[in-house]
């Protein structure tokens, strides 16, 4: 005896089988396009791409100052955007957990998250690029701190929020004061949780490109000096891939390889690192 | 006794003193922390009314040029300083929409999936590895669609379509003229795969809050699983899965590289999705550093104030859906 109608059946598996479709498809996706990055990206991956300059149109080179350019910007848009978020996701966890300040800033700061990051560009562009006149690779690291911020941000104070406010009683009634409740014993209790944040945001703004544009712009030629326009990976790969020479075209590729398996890597050491902790 | 308190009273004060000094630097510390952490979170209130203020100044001499002509037409031309923002806004709404026509059932789906067909084991490496789409940088899905997706649709897909529904009336206008491979089709199917996993992380967890109560309940009544969901999951979660889509929407509406690379780059308004366009931020990225001119520059910045307030209408909507969702899991 049949319980469901045929109908009711059919209709089951016809839902089912398309949820289980759209998951597939979902995971075919991912695939095709990691198999084309490894595909086209290893075929071009020769010590030269980490030892040599950008070269002009038509020759053979490698990613060196493209490469340079984007550990700097990154990891100085880390340094300036990180403690900011940090404190700010503070304020809104712990000293200003109850205040109406925090419900303003935690909804512009969302905001901020998901803004487009091509906006940004044109805002630090606006603010620092015309005043001091020129392109720079700190213009391009503002603009990256700009992204930081609202990741950290946002991770510290839900990290914050799940330490246990008897922690925090437990050292207050030890004597200790405000700021080395926050220090020793919150920051402690989150730390993995904000980590995970830092990486996050790291991988995030080590793939972008779109406030780089017109930030950093871009340069063919090695220079350790930020001051002027440097060369970050994500333009260089705009401008190769663009073009119509199979060498910029094939270094691109590379370039889109080195990036990407440093950007997964760095989320799934983030997911991992905070999976033991917190749900998402 | 008193020998002894009298002989301690001079150590006491000593303690007392120390004790005080500590307390007062206590309270320095404590007071620059607190003041550091208010600062931080002011800084962000001030960075976002800083964006918002210099897009409005750096758009008043187009918006002095064109007034509201700027929004409603189609012009961009550069060679005679006449800037219109109809076509990027047309390609911005097109390439969005398609986008979610793809990502809304297709995200909702792979959500169905992992809370109800998945063995428990798959879980959460699959969940995982629709999560990494997200993890990947937009250059790459450019890159991506530009050399591998787009020829494959040109050939494959795209001719297909012309000759499938191109004959149609109404329906096979947008299907209409040769297949580039590069066009609207194309930017809005790379922006579908894009924003899918904001979909179908955010429909995964608000399905999880369904009390399995309510689903045990809807089984017991004999529903199939199919029932269970359209009749009693979808209609609990409502709100959370819009605002997961407001969220995928936002992105969509603002991603640059990834559509950059296939629209084609052409501020006009084409009845036909095969055929290239431009998007506000494709626009932007295309031609701001190469953009001469105050004017020019202007109408570019005005582009992305536009953006700006569309995005940020849609997330404002998407924040206060999952924060309703938020309160209700949480009462």
């Amino acid at each position: 005896m049949a319980v469901y109608s045929r109908k009711r059946r059919i209709e089951n598996g016809v839902f089912l089988a398309l949820s289980f479709g759209a998951a597939a498809l979902g995971l075919v996706a991912l695939v095709f396009i990691l198999a084309a990055l490894l595909w086209n990206g290893v075929a071009g991956l020769k010590p030269s791409v980490f030892t040599q300059m950008t070269p002009p149109p038509g020759s053979a080179g490698g990613l060196l100052n493209a490469i340079y350019g984007s550990v700097v910007m990154t990891v100085l848009g880390l340094a300036i955007g990180a403690p900011v978020g940090l404190l700010a996701g503070t304020y809104m966890a712990e000293h200003g957990r109850y205040a109406k300040l925090t419900v303003v800033v935690r909804f512009l700061n969302d905001i901020l998250l998901s803004a487009p990051s091509i906006i940004i560009g044109l805002f630090v562009y606006e603010v620092v690029v015309t005043r001091l006149g020129h392109f720079s690779g700190y213009a391009g690291a503002l603009a990256l701190a700009m992204l930081v911020i609202p990741v950290v941000a946002r991770t510290t104070e839900d990290m914050l929020l799940l330490v246990p406010n008897t922690l925090r009683e437990a050292a207050s009634a030890m004597g200790l004061p405000r700021s080395h409740v926050v220090w020793k014993v919150a920051y402690a209790a989150a730390r993995p949780g904000i980590v995970t944040g830092l990486l996050l945001a790291f991988a995030r703004i080590s793939g972008e490109t779109a406030p780089l544009l017109f930030t950093a712009l871009n340069n063919q030629f090695w220079t350790t000096d930020i001051s002027g326009p440097t060369a970050s990976l994500p333009t260089v790969i705009f401008q190769f891939a663009l073009s119509p020479y199979k060498d910029w075209q094939q270094l691109a590729w590379t370039g889109a390889l080195i990036i990407t398996a440093t950007v997964l890597l760095l989320s799934i050491a983030a997911r991992s690192l905070g999976s033991t902790r917190t749900a998402k | 006794m008193a020998d002894i308190t009298m002989r301690d009273r001079p150590a006491r004060r000593s303690v007392d003193a120390g004790r005080a000094a500590v307390l007062s630097r206590f309270r320095t510390v404590d007071s620059i922390f607190a003041g550091m952490t208010l600062g931080a979170a002011l800084l962000v209130l001030v960075l976002l009314g800083g964006v918002i203020v210099s897009l409005v100044i750096g758009s008043m001499p187009a918006f002095r040029a064109f007034g509201l002509r700027f929004l409603y037409t189609e012009v961009w031309n550069p060679n005679d300083d006449v800037y219109g923002a109809l076509g990027a806004i047309y390609g911005t709404v097109v390439t969005s929409v398609i986008a979610m026509v793809i990502a809304i059932p297709v995200g909702i789906g792979i959500a169905v999936f992992l809370t109800e067909l998945c063995p428990f084991a798959l879980r959460k490496p699959i969940g995982m590895a629709i999560e990494l789409l997200a993890g990947i940088p937009s250059i790459i899905y450019g890159i991506w669609g530009l050399f591998i997706f787009a020829p494959f649709l040109q050939t494959h897909v795209e001719p297909a379509l012309i000759a499938v529904l191109g004959p149609i009336p109404v329906l096979g206008a947008l299907f209409q003229g040769p297949p580039y491979g590069i066009g609207v089709l194309t930017a809005g199917i790379i922006l579908g795969i894009m924003v899918l996993p904001f979909i179908s992380s955010v429909s995964r967890d608000v399905f999880q809050t369904v009390p399995p109560v309510l689903k045990e309940a809807g089984y017991g009544l004999g529903c199939t699983t199919w029932e269970v969901m359209k009749n009693i999951v979808i209609p609990f979660s409502r709100t959370g899965v819009i605002g997961g889509v407001m969220l995928a929407l936002g992105r969509a509406l603002g991603e640059t590289m990834a559509v950059t690379f296939v629209i084609g780059n052409a501020h006009r308004i084409s009845s036909s999705i095969l055929l290239p366009g431009t998007t506000i931020s494709a626009a932007i990225a295309n031609e701001f550093t190469e953009a001469v001119g105050d004017l020019y520059t202007s109408s570019l910045i005005e582009l992305g104030l536009i953006l700006f307030v569309i995005t940020f209408i849609v997330l404002a909507i998407a924040r206060y859906m999952l924060l309703r969702i938020q309160r209700r899991a949480g009462a």
